[in-house]
């Protein structure tokens, strides 16, 4: 959807709003009015609907900037206002995810691991809640929706489990030729934006934060237009899951305002265009990444299938190997 | 001459026959580069050494073809073990030509004969051991079982150990079954050649190794060249961005090894003997023209009178000359163009407040040549404490706690090496787990294997190149 469609349908939404079924009321069917008549509005109970905005350093501001879009169903109905991030909030991100890389890559990985499974009780105690946003956002049959959020979440157990054995798995001891302890352990890159995808839109933001963050990773993730809804609902999500501000920031809006801004700064280290769909533009982001040699996950030449077994490509896209020497001797 | 001065003892230059021009090596033969040719210069002596073909844009399109037609033709339909066996020639042939290379290599790059033949060369030898093991076993190494290579890998590397580069790419890049159009330095072209020569002996299938000399537009165009999947660069961090902009929006897979500015960190309870023998090997070992050097000793404020005394006395021993000396400690500058660039920032270092000292030290009349030297009170904004000087030029800064060293030390945009020394154990672990650096030497400096992964964190580059985590550079997965 281009920029122009999108103020289009802003001018129109007001008019239509109050016959559509917003997110919160698609979310609790069951207390939703028909509607049809006068005394039925008057009596029938309002969805009390909930403000989307971002997720920074564990807290939930709007956009520094005021803004917001409007996120719509797949039918055109208005669903949200959610906020529009701009690059001051990218900065702001960047500076809470900086921050919390010390603790997070420091912690232990039983620790992380132990956070991250929280994260999966959270989700899959929201789950209705998750189904019903993927299926307004998304337009897809209830079991579709369902099929997508299931694969989140056992995506994201998947990752939990990886935190402790990444590191084995990509270690070795070396048999130098010399009386020398050698080793080689993999470390985090550092701070790291991710592109999701807008669809699917649970599951695309999962796959691409769960590993980046499972591996000490603290991150900056722009989820698109309509994915912002279940990606600010997973922010809730991870704001109750023992996960320490800033290890995960989220911003919703639109990538091709908030990518140059982070594919510039001097203090990413890594960069997932796996949501950047035009093929330019992710040519100018990884470009602009070259400034300071962040590692650059290029977006996939074809669609990518986000429901196939992940392998561990994003878990070791942005993990550093550090090889250690000790002489030996008495 | 004075009762411990030493007689000269050079090493014999009749082991290499040295030609007066050289050609592109291309689909196994040598071809005449049709770029028009460019002088090799014996930096300790500045003699001409021989003519070398600057490769073309037509030239290198012939070179990739020829990498393209073995790779698809003969190396990656070949058994592991076959190719294998091709790489232990190689490594054999490198032993018994050792001191060949070892001669050839100190003249055309200026480095002391102690370092090439105990070093630089023994070493190469060593990394192409250590592949050929790996051709066949490569399904063993944790990247899935059925590991393909990408192609046809485009490799350019520097002039500080020119043929050690040579081997840290080929090696593995032909183990994973891939076939090379390697760009040697504009300075250092000869040993590349030398070991051109050594693959015709292997009778390495012809393409599968192409060698093409020229300056920075040829690997310029190697490396965006349509026909190559690989792209592997050792040198500046300037050049490195280049080349990651070069490469964006393609499928080629990159690998980068760029520079660095380590801190090499004293504390007060390191035996002091030992750390000064270290800060000697981290800073003067190919006159500190070493991507990895510790550029910048953080020494722990109480011992610092101590170990800087005991430091100068010591460099006061060291030995520059003629690089064939068995004798050498320290070798010429590679070219004047570094020469210049070391001047220029150790000038910038005094005109910004650091204190200059070098031992008393006689530089030749001919040749590049720049004494080894170090900088006290030196602050962290200073160009010399922030930027790679490439040369045997030491920058000493002082910390008061573990903490204030760890901020001094990752307080760079670099990140490929880091010494620490103490007595310590558990400090040495807390350090090394702290410090943003790729390789991390404890009680040791400046040591390489091939089965010990190298490369960097931050802008030092990505990707590893040595030992097991090497062999991801080169494979498809």
């Amino acid at each position: 959807m281009s920029d122009k469609d999108k103020s289009a349908k802003k001018t129109a939404a007001p008019a239509k709003a109050a016959a559509k079924r917003t997110a919160a009321e698609v979310a609790a069917p069951e207390v939703t009015a028909p509607a049809e008549t006068a005394t039925a509005q008057a009596t029938a109970r309002l969805t009390v609907r909930k403000t989307y905005k971002l997720y920074i350093g564990g807290a939930f501001p709007r956009s520094e900037s005021g803004r917001s879009y409007e996120v719509a169903s797949a039918d055109g109905a208005f669903l949200a206002n959610a906020a529009l991030a701009s690059r001051k909030d990218a900065r702001d991100a960047v500076v809470k995810a900086r921050s919390a890389f010390s603790g997070w890559s420091g912690a232990t990985a039983y620790l992380r691991g132990q956070i991250l499974y929280r994260v999966a009780e959270m989700l899959e105690g929201r789950r209705e809640q998750f189904v019903a946003e993927v299926r307004s956002v998304e337009g897809v049959t209830e079991a579709a929706a369902a099929a997508q959020v299931d694969a989140a979440i056992d995506r994201w157990v998947w990752y939990a489990g990886w935190t402790d054995k990444i590191g084995q798995i990509r270690s070795a001891a070396n048999p130098v030729s010399g009386p020398f302890w050698n080793v080689s352990s993999p470390e985090p890159s550092g701070v790291v934006a991710l592109f999701a995808p807008e669809r699917p839109s649970l599951l695309g933001v999962v796959s691409v934060l769960a590993p980046a963050i499972a591996v000490g990773n603290t991150a900056v993730l722009v989820a698109p237009d309509s994915a912002a809804l279940p990606a600010i609902s997973l922010a809730e999500v991870l704001a109750t899951s023992d996960l320490p501000g800033g290890v995960v920031n989220i911003l919703t809006g639109r990538a091709a305002e908030l990518g140059k801004p982070l594919a510039d700064h001097l203090d990413v280290d890594g960069l997932d265009l796996a949501g950047i769909a035009d093929a330019d533009f992710a040519v100018e982001l990884e470009r602009a990444a070259a400034e300071n040699l962040k590692r650059v996950l290029r977006p996939a030449a074809a669609p990518a299938d986000w429901t196939g077994h992940p392998g561990t490509t994003r878990l070791t896209a942005f993990l550093e190997t550090k090889t250690v020497w000790h002489p030996i001797g008495a | 001459m004075g009762i411990f001065e030493y007689a000269p003892a050079p090493e014999s230059r009749a082991v290499v026959d040295i030609k007066p021009s050289y050609d592109l090596f291309i689909g196994g033969e040598f071809v005449p580069a049709t770029g028009g040719v460019f002088k090799s210069v014996n930096p300790a002596t500045e003699e001409v050494l021989a003519e070398i073909g600057l490769a073309s844009d037509a030239d290198v399109d012939r070179a990739v073809a020829a990498a393209r037609t073995a790779y698809e033709r003969v190396w990656s339909r070949m058994p592991g073990a076959e190719r294998g066996k091709y790489l232990f020639r190689i490594a054999r042939i490198i032993q018994e030509r050792a001191r060949e290379l070892a001669v050839l290599e100190s003249i055309d790059n200026g480095k002391p004969i102690r370092e090439t033949r105990d070093v630089d060369v023994p070493l190469v030898a060593a990394h192409f051991f250590h592949y050929a093991g790996w051709a066949d076993k490569l399904e063993y190494a944790g990247y899935g079982p059925n590991p393909r290579p990408l192609g046809v890998a485009a490799q350019v590397i520097p002039w500080n150990f020119p043929l050690l580069m040579l081997a840290w790419k080929i090696a593995p890049a032909l183990a994973c079954g891939n076939t090379v159009v390697l760009k040697p330095a504009e300075t250092t072209p000869l040993t590349a050649l030398l070991f051109a020569e050594i693959c015709r002996q292997a009778e390495l299938p012809a393409g599968v190794v192409n060698i093409v000399t020229g300056a920075g537009e040829t690997g310029a165009r190697l490396v965006a060249h349509p026909g190559v999947d690989k792209v592997a660069f050792t040198g500046s961090t300037a050049v490195g961005r280049s080349i990651a902009r070069a490469v964006a929006g393609t499928d080629k897979k990159l690998t980068l090894e760029l520079g660095g500015k380590a801190a090499n960190i004293v504390f007060d309870d390191a035996p002091i003997d030992q750390a000064v023998e270290g800060i000697v090997d981290s800073i003067f070992f190919n006159q500190g023209q070493v991507c990895c050097a510790g550029s910048r000793l953080l020494v722990q404020e109480s011992i610092q009178d101590e170990l800087l005394d005991a430091l100068r006395r010591r460099m006061g021993t060291l030995r520059l000359g003629d690089p064939l000396d068995k004798n050498t400690d320290v070798g010429a500058i590679n070219s004047a163009e570094q020469l210049a660039r070391i001047t220029e920032l150790t000038a910038a270092g005094e005109a910004e407040g650091a204190e200059r000292w070098s031992p008393a030290c006689e530089l030749p009349a001919q040749g590049f040549w720049f004494a080894p030297t170090i900088f006290t009170n030196v602050s962290a904004t200073h160009r010399i404490a922030r930027e790679e000087i490439f040369g045997p030029v030491l920058s000493v800064l002082t910390f008061r706690t573990p903490d204030e060293a760890i901020a001094k030390a990752n307080n760079t945009p670099y990140g490929l090496s880091a010494g620490v020394w103490t007595e310590k154990g558990s400090r040495i672990l807390s350090m090394a787990k702290r410090l943003r650096a790729g390789v991390v030497w404890a009680n040791t400096f400046n040591k390489f294997d091939p089965a010990s992964p190298f490369g960097g964190y931050k802008e030092s580059g990505y990707g590893r190149e040595g030992g097991l985590q090497g062999l991801e550079a080169y494979l498809d997965v």
